[in-house]
């Protein structure tokens, strides 16, 4: 059985349909990387996984949770599927260590004890071991971005969906963030990646979507896929990027 | 007959502005726990209570203060409760600040970012649990300077109060006025003592507007 | 016991209070006008004007700003004549207001002049343009245009301040009011058809503004 399930999605801006049907069936463990051109829906359809976004016909399930539907609570929903954005949007007048600790004292309840010692352990696995009390501002780019994935993390969530969590990083940051996605993934984390970064795509990923015009164009495993593309427009696409 | 030198004169005054001092501290601590409600009616999901406090807002802010203690003034007193200065003033001045308030609250709570909503909805918040751990703070920081400011209107606006008899400093000028026909020297102290008050409060608003912008 | 609303007995007083609408209008109008020329005087005294007068002007500035419209106006009205200088009520309202509203269009209109940025004077300069006609034809219209909005908030919180001009007899709107009140003894009623009216003059010179703005700058 699928973890997150997709089925017919539409979703329109005014007149503007952006999501013309997706449908997308993604098991556990899968690190899917969707690819696309800019304005194709990518981010549309990572934001109604998570019901940031509303959609207006199709359903979507996560772990058997209906999004959207008015019965499941979204609140149940997001605890089980965190969310990194491409701008980090930490809480900036929360140390590092705060922010990660602000969920789940707050929403889950836990003590702060136990809440302080697992942010601390977090932040050793993003490599950020030492900057519990550094403010975001006082963080680089690639350490806020770790900071952000360390607090979605702490709500042990089933699916992680990253945004471009890399496009605003200046090059020579943007892999201590990526080995920081390569190891969630090598733990069995089932990660939904929208992003440019084609290599890390087709190394990691083992599942790739390419959505064009609002739809899903053509899926499979990556490196098939880049070596063989089954539509001009993927070929054009990954030909214009190289 | 009493002597009316210039420290009587002076004296009086400031005995005065101590109900200037309290009716400003009245409609400041109360307007600002009415405006906060009102601030979160007017940032809620409700459609209903946006369009409500909207209105609440332009109704205190579009028409003029003094109208609004005359209507409490009359209004109470045909609900057959004999209506002090004191509480007409009070509850006008108290909703009239509550308006200004929610309204320089709700620029401060706009001005944060969307990403900040975003991001602590995608953690599971309900939206109580965003505005207190996440947005107020952020715009509490940013509303201190244009809170403080809008105190030396509250205080200038206790000077209407006057006009429904509660003895301030305006109401003791005039009386003072008019016991002792030496009017400029009596208006000129009143407005003395306004700015004694009202500006070192400007001076800090203004600062704190200047330490913030330097501080992003 | 329930109070009975009535209405009907302010219609004979429609005069009375069309004439009190008609001076409210009429003051705000002028002393708007004045006002802004004031605060557009002050605010080139202070950025463009010598030192001393830019301090003279601060000084004005910060007197108006931290002391109650209803003190001026008193101070104006009746403390003025005590040391020679007499008006009547209608001439002490308009000039209460003028230098009301000229302390906070100084402010306003001098925030939106040290927002030109600096290339602009330099482009000024360097097309052999004076100091006065970089002011005139450079900085103060994009000025006005940048402070706009905030000019015109101030006009209706003055129009609404103006309700006070009614405690020295000048015969606005709210003294209408008052007048109509101590006749018929329907002070509730009275007040809130003419809160109601201020309401509709505030909605209604917020659209006049917008509608001037429209016509003159450059594309809303
Ligand atoms: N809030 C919104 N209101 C109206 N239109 C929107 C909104 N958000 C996105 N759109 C439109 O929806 C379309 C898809 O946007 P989306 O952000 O999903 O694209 P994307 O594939 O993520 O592109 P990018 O690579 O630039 O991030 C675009 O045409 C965009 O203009
Ligand atoms: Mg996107």
């Amino acid at each position: 059985m699928s973890l997150v399930s997709i089925k017919d999605v539409r979703k329109s801006y005014g007149a503007n349909e952006v999501l013309k049907g997706v449908s997308l069936d993604i098991k556990r463990g899968d690190v899917t990387a969707i690819i696309g051109r800019s304005g194709s829906g990518k981010s549309t359809l990572l934001r109604c996984i998570n019901g940031l976004e509303t959609f207006q016909s199709g359903s979507i399930a996560v772990d058997g949770m209906a999004v959207g539907d008015g019965k499941t609570d979204l609140r149940t929903l997001r605890r089980h599927v965190g969310m990194v954005f491409q701008q980090f949007n930490l809480f900036p007048h929360l140390t590092a260590g705060e922010n990660i600790m602000l969920a789940p004292t707050v929403v889950a309840k836990e003590q702060k004890g136990e809440a302080r010692a697992m942010a601390e352990s977090l932040l050793e696995k993003v490599g950020l071991e030492g900057k519990f009390d550094a403010y975001p501002g006082q963080l680089s780019g690639g350490q806020q971005q770790r900071v952000a994935i360390a607090r979605s993390l702490a709500m042990r969530p089933t699916v992680l969906l990253c945004d471009e969590i890399t496009s605003a990083l200046d090059p020579e940051l943007v892999n201590e963030v990526l080995r920081v996605v390569e190891q969630l993934a090598s733990e069995g984390m089932t990660l939904i990646l929208v992003t440019h970064e084609m290599r890390f795509a087709r190394d990691v990923g083992t599942k790739l979507v390419f959505m064009h015009h609002g739809l899903v164009h053509e899926e499979g495993d990556p490196k098939a896929l880049f070596a063989n593309p089954g539509t001009p427009e993927l070929a054009q696409f990954v030909g214009g990027i190289h | 007959m009493l002597e009316f030198t210039f420290s009587v004169i002076l004296e009086n005054l400031l005995l005065a502005t101590r109900w200037t001092i309290l009716l400003s501290l009245i409609a400041f601590v109360l307007g600002g726990v009415v405006g906060l409600i009102v601030l979160f009616a007017r940032v809620s999901h409700s459609r209903a209570l946006r369009t409500l406090t909207i209105g609440y807002i332009e109704l205190f802010q579009g028409t003029p203060l003094l109208m609004q203690l005359f209507l409490f003034f009359f209004g109470v007193a045909l609900l057959g409760v004999e209506v002090s200065p004191w509480v007409a003033a009070s509850l006008a001045l108290t909703f009239w600040t509550s308006a200004f308030l929610a309204e320089i609250w709700r620029g401060c709570v706009e001005a944060i970012p969307k990403g900040q909503w975003e991001a602590s909805e995608s953690l599971a918040m309900t939206y109580t649990e965003q505005m207190r751990h996440v947005i107020l703070p952020q715009a509490l920081r940013i509303a201190v300077a244009p809170t403080v400011g809008f105190s030396v209107q509250v205080i200038k606006g206790t000077a209407l109060a006057s006009v429904i008899g509660f003895v301030e400093l305006t109401k003791a000028g005039t009386m003072l006025n008019n016991a002792t026909f030496r009017p400029f020297l009596v208006y000129t102290l009143v407005a003395l003592i306004y700015f004694a008050l009202c500006f070192p409060l400007s001076w800090y608003s203004k600062r704190l507007e200047g330490r913030l912008n330097v501080a992003r | 016991m329930l109070y009975q609303m009535n209405f009907g007995d302010l219609l004979p007083y429609w005069q009375v209070l069309a004439r009190g609408l008609l001076f409210t209008v009429v003051l705000t109008l002028v002393s708007t006008v004045a006002g802004i020329f004031v605060g557009t005087a002050g605010a080139w005294a202070r950025t463009f004007g010598p030192k001393w007068a830019g301090t003279c002007v601060s000084i004005y500035v910060e007197l108006i700003r931290n002391t109650p419209f209803i003190v001026q106006l008193f101070f104006i009205f009746f403390g003025l004549p005590a040391i020679g200088v007499k008006m009547g009520e209608a001439e002490a309202a308009f000039l209460a207001m003028t230098i009301n509203l000229g302390a906070y269009s100084t402010e306003i209109i001098r925030a939106g002049i040290q927002a030109v940025p600096y290339g602009h004077l330099e482009a000024g300069s360097s097309l052999a343009m004076s100091r006065w006609e970089i002011f005139r034809h450079i900085v103060l219209k994009q000025a006005f245009m940048k402070v706009y909005p905030a000019l015109s908030s101030q006009i209706v919180i003055v129009m609404l301040g103006s309700a006070v001009v009614s405690q020295i007899s000048a015969e606005d709107l709210t003294y209408a009011a008052n007048y109509i009140q101590s006749r018929n003894f329907r002070a509730f009623e009275v007040y809130l058809v003419v809160t109601g009216i201020y309401l509709a003059l505030a909605i209604a010179l917020r659209a006049l503004l917008r509608g001037i703005a429209r016509a003159v700058f450059p594309k809303g």
